[in-house]
Order: structure tokens, then C-alpha cells, then sequence
């Protein structure tokens, strides 16, 4: 089983074509939507997860590549300043998938990027800038 | 029998006082019920950290050659406008002033990157920041332009003076509306999507003292790191709103006007802030001794979180347009837990005030009276508390 994030940048021409559709039915992918950014007929952008057989995945990204779509790996994601973190818990309620955490013993929030789906919510979220984002 | 400050700080000097966290006391009133801690406790150390947008230092600026008047010119420190009507040489930095050409919130929600807070975050960190001057130029302070780069050491004087810090007690926001909103406390999801507390509670100086007997002018306390002093009551004291059985105020009450040597403190207690949307905002570090006189005071000081209550306020329609409008009462044990079931729904929490920091504020200010190097004074004048 292979699972691969990667970010899709849709040349104009092509933000009508459904690349999710296309992946689910003709390439047996699974995918999971992390972000979307469409301003019609000026660009799109898609970061997606795609997940199922390394054949899968690997035939699916051939398609995005050959139509014409940029396909980036999602090398780094959201990163926690640990030094710059206060611990204030500000970002806890906004976290979807608990990636930031509290333990309320120690009051000590921690990050763990594998939970993370770069949603940005917490990045206005801290006032002392300790979430930083990176493509 | 009573016990007296100055008592207390004969033990101090003989290395016989004991002292405990407004954490550890509640701990020690449970084993030991109030009458006997409040023979065996002389001190109790409180701390918080937490914005605090009444923050700001004064500065006096060695003179160059020829002299300047900077009083009714204009400067900046790092581009940050700092207010020169004071004299040729004293100049002030607030924690919320911004550059000028800092876009603000022209395009919504603004970040507020950099402003007043983080000019004193880096000076106290060492670094050095650029100083640029203009002046109108007079016979006896003839230059009319400067550009230097300083350092806080290069400054005769370097003083945090802070006129409203230490809220005793503060509202919890939460979003009524559609639509995600940027306050001062904090992003606000809508329909409640989230409650946003500032407060450390149990630990916080002012809810340990709430009828202010032992706080008042001249009190002697841990502040930004260092050394400082309550030298008036903070702006908006308000000792008049709804105390519980307690004598706990209900809602924020009284606030306190502090200052200290901003050459004693530490980045590591005075931070630069950017709240989107709103600003930029100074994080202080503070705590308050408590001295033991009584049992009374082993009773204010052994407060827990599920007994300091607050309100809930709606900051999308209510709070800016003044309705006054309370939502309800929630207390800190609830608002720690992570969830508060309010409105008919669970609502999750966030706080402002970092009560990992406070505690670490408490302990450092124990340690600090613990080895003889920290006295508590007698205020010289008290707090209004009517």
C-alpha cells in the first residue's frame, strides 16, 4: 500500500478537468481532499493525499503529469517552533485532528506532524508565530 | 495569633520561612486544614503569563554631540514610533505601537508582525535596534537629525512601566455570529465554535488576594524576570463587580500599574506578540508574594479553579458595541477541562494565559525568597477595593 501527499497546481485550461473523479474511478485511488484553491479560469491548486496500491498511485500521479498538471511532493508540512511556543493553548480548539495537543497535567501543548492535514487553521490562531508553514 | 511582614522577612534572612505555590497550598489546606497551614506557611508565591496590552518602558537617550531635543520631534526605535513629549532625552515605547507604514488591517485580518512589543522583546534579548530621530532643532539642542544603532545597555535608563497588568479575572469570548472574527481574545470560530479563556487562575496573583489586604502600592514582585514593583493601581480597577461566597470577583475586577528595570528582565518573560486582526501585544511574566497573616489569607490564597467563576461574553455583537450583555458563568476547573457545555453544546476551550508559565513564575519566585534573595514589602498604600 503506498500513501503519497502531493501538491497539484492546475494550469488554467485544465480547472475544469475532474482529477479527483478520474483517480477514484480510472485509477483506483483513494483520495483525500487536505486542500483545495480554485479561482475559476485564473488557477487551481489541490494539496491531496492519494492512497492505495503502489501500482495505483503510482499510474495515477502519471496521469496528472501527463494532462499537464503540476504535480509537487508535500516534502514539509506545518512547522512547530518549539522554542517560540508559549504554551498558552490558544491553538488547541482549532486543531481538527488533535496534530496540536494539550496535555492538561503539565499543561505542555506538543505538535505531531503525522496527525497534521495542513489545514493552516492554527497558523492566525498563534500570536507568538511558533507554526510555521512550508511547501 | 496573627504574623507580620516584617516577621516573615526575619525568616526570610534566617532561611526559615516556608514557602508554597498558590498550587501547592490548596494541596496542603486539604491535609492539613486551613488553621494549621496558616501557622506552618509564611509565604505564597502566585504567577501568570499572559498578554498584556497596557505594557510599555520609558527610555532616557544618552545625549550625542552637538545635543538634541527629541521632546516635540519625532523617533522611532526598529521604524516603531516611540511618543517624545517628554523632555530632550525621554522617550516611551508602547507594546501596541506599529510602524507606519504597517499595513494594519487594510487587508483583513492583518498580521501585526512587528510593533512596540517586539522592539522590547529584542532589546531585552540583547539585541540592537536602530534609533532614528528628527527635531526642530533649538540654540542649546541644535542637532535635528540622528540615526543609531542602540542597545538596551547603551540607554541611561531602560524602565518597563506598565499601567494596566494583572487583570484579576477576565471574561471568556465566544463568536455568536456566522462569520470567524479576530479579537483580542483570540480567532473566534462562529456559532461558539470555541471559548477563549485569559486567566491562570488559581495561580493568578489578584484572584489569591481578592480583597487586596496584602497587594497594594509598593508591593515588591517578580516581573518580566526581574525585580519590580505595583507602583499604583492598574487603570480600570473595578473592585465593584459581583464577588461569590468566596469574596472572589465574579468578572474582571482590579488590575494593577507595575514597574521595573527593564535591564533586569528576561525575553524569556516579556514577549512580542501578534494577535491577527487585532495587533501587537506585550506577554508578561508576573507574580505576587502572598504573605500568610492569618488564616483568612490561607483561605484566599488556597482558591481552586472550579471555584473562581467568570462570564461568558458574546465578541462579535455584544462586547464592541457595549450591550453589557452576559451570556452566563462558567469557572476555570471547566474551562481547563478543554470543554465547556454551555449554550447547549460542548464548547471547546483555548486559553490566552499560559499557566504552564505561571507556575513556572510561581516556582521561580519561591526559589528566589526560598534563598534569601527576595524580600516582601508592606504596601505603603493600598488598593481601592470599594
Amino acid at each position: 500500500m503506498a500513501k503519497k501527499k502531493v501538491i497539484l497546481t492546475f494550469p488554467p485550461a485544465l480547472i475544469e478537468e475532474p482529477v479527483t473523479y478520474n483517480l477514484i474511478k480510472n485509477y483506483d485511488c483513494k483520495i483525500n481532499i487536505l486542500k483545495a484553491t480554485v479561482r475559476p479560469k485564473e488557477k487551481g491548486r489541490l494539496v491531496i493525499e492519494l492512497n492505495g496500491s503502489k501500482e495505483a498511485v503510482s499510474r495515477g500521479l502519471n496521469y496528472l503529469k501527463e494532462i499537464g498538471i503540476q504535480v509537487e511532493p508535500l516534502a514539509q508540512e506545518v512547522r512547530y517552533l518549539k522554542d517560540r511556543c508559549a504554551h498558552c493553548t490558544a491553538c488547541i480548539p482549532h486543531c481538527p485532528t488533535d496534530a496540536l495537543s494539550l496535555d492538561r497535567e503539565e499543561m505542555k501543548v506538543s505538535f505531531h506532524g503525522e496527525r497534521c492535514i495542513i489545514c493552516e487553521a492554527c497558523l492566525p490562531v498563534c500570536a507568538y508565530k511558533a507554526m510555521e508553514i512550508q511547501f | 495569633m496573627g504574623k507580620t511582614i516584617a516577621e516573615i522577612n526575619e525568616k526570610i534572612k534566617k532561611g526559615k520561612a516556608v514557602v508554597v505555590t498558590a498550587e501547592e497550598i490548596i494541596d496542603l489546606v486539604k491535609t492539613k486544614g486551613t488553621k494549621k497551614a496558616s501557622q506552618e506557611v509564611d509565604v505564597v508565591t502566585t504567577g501568570t503569563f499572559s498578554p498584556m496590552c497596557s505594557s510599555g518602558a520609558y527610555f532616557n537617550i544618552k545625549q550625542p554631540i552637538p545635543r538634541m531635543k527629541i521632546g516635540g520631534g519625532r523617533a522611532y526605535f526598529n521604524n516603531v514610533p516611540v511618543y517624545t513629549g517628554f523632555a530632550a532625552a525621554d522617550v516611551l515605547l508602547g507594546a501596541n505601537a506599529l510602524p507606519d507604514d504597517d499595513p494594519r488591517n487594510a487587508v483583513y485580518p492583518g498580521q501585526f508582525l512587528y510593533g512596540g512589543a517586539h522592539v522590547l522583546e529584542a532589546l531585552v534579548g540583547g539585541k540592537r535596534i536602530v534609533y532614528t530621530a528628527f527635531a526642530y532643532g533649538t540654540d542649546c539642542y541644535p542637532l535635528k537629525k540622528r540615526e543609531e544603532s542602540l542597545a538596551l545597555k547603551d540607554f541611561n535608563d531602560a524602565v518597563l512601566f506598565n499601567p494596566r497588568n494583572g487583570y484579576q479575572n477576565y471574561n471568556v469570548a465566544v463568536n455568536l455570529s456566522d462569520k470567524i472574527i479576530y479579537t483580542y481574545m483570540g480567532v473566534l470560530r462562529p456559532r461558539s465554535g470555541n471559548a477563549n479563556y485569559c486567566s491562570a487562575g488559581q495561580l493568578s496573583p489578584l484572584l489569591n488576594d481578592p480583597l487586596y489586604r496584602t497587594i497594594g502600592i509598593g508591593t515588591r514582585l517578580f516581573l518580566g524576570g526581574g525585580v519590580g514593583y505595583d507602583c499604583w493601581p492598574g487603570t480600570q480597577q473595578n473592585p465593584a463587580v459581583p464577588r461569590g461566597k468566596n469574596k472572589v470577583p465574579r468578572g474582571a475586577a482590579g488590575t494593577l500599574g507595575v514597574i521595573g528595570d527593564l535591564k533586569s528582565m528576561s525575553s524569556q518573560w516579556l514577549r512580542g506578540v501578534s494577535f491577527t486582526g487585532y495587533g501587537t501585544t506585550l506577554a508578561v511574566g508576573l507574580g505576587v508574594p502572598i504573605p500568610i497573616l492569618d488564616e483568612e489569607m490561607v483561605v484566599f490564597t488556597s482558591v481552586r479553579d472550579e471555584d473562581i467563576w467568570t462570564r461568558v461574553v458574546d465578541y462579535s455583537h455584544d462586547y464592541p458595541q457595549g450591550t453589557g450583555k452576559v451570556l452566563g458563568e462558567v469557572n476555570y476547573g471547566a474551562l481547563k477541562s478543554g470543554k465547556i457545555h454551555f449554550l447547549n453544546k460542548d464548547i471547546p476551550t483555548g486559553g490566552l494565559s499560559s499557566y504552564l508559565k505561571a507556575r513556572e513564575v510561581a516556582e521561580t519566585l519561591k526559589k528566589w525568597i526560598l534563598k534569601g534573595k527576595f524580600y516582601l514589602t508592606d504596601p505603603v498604600a493600598p488598593l481601592p477595593s470599594s
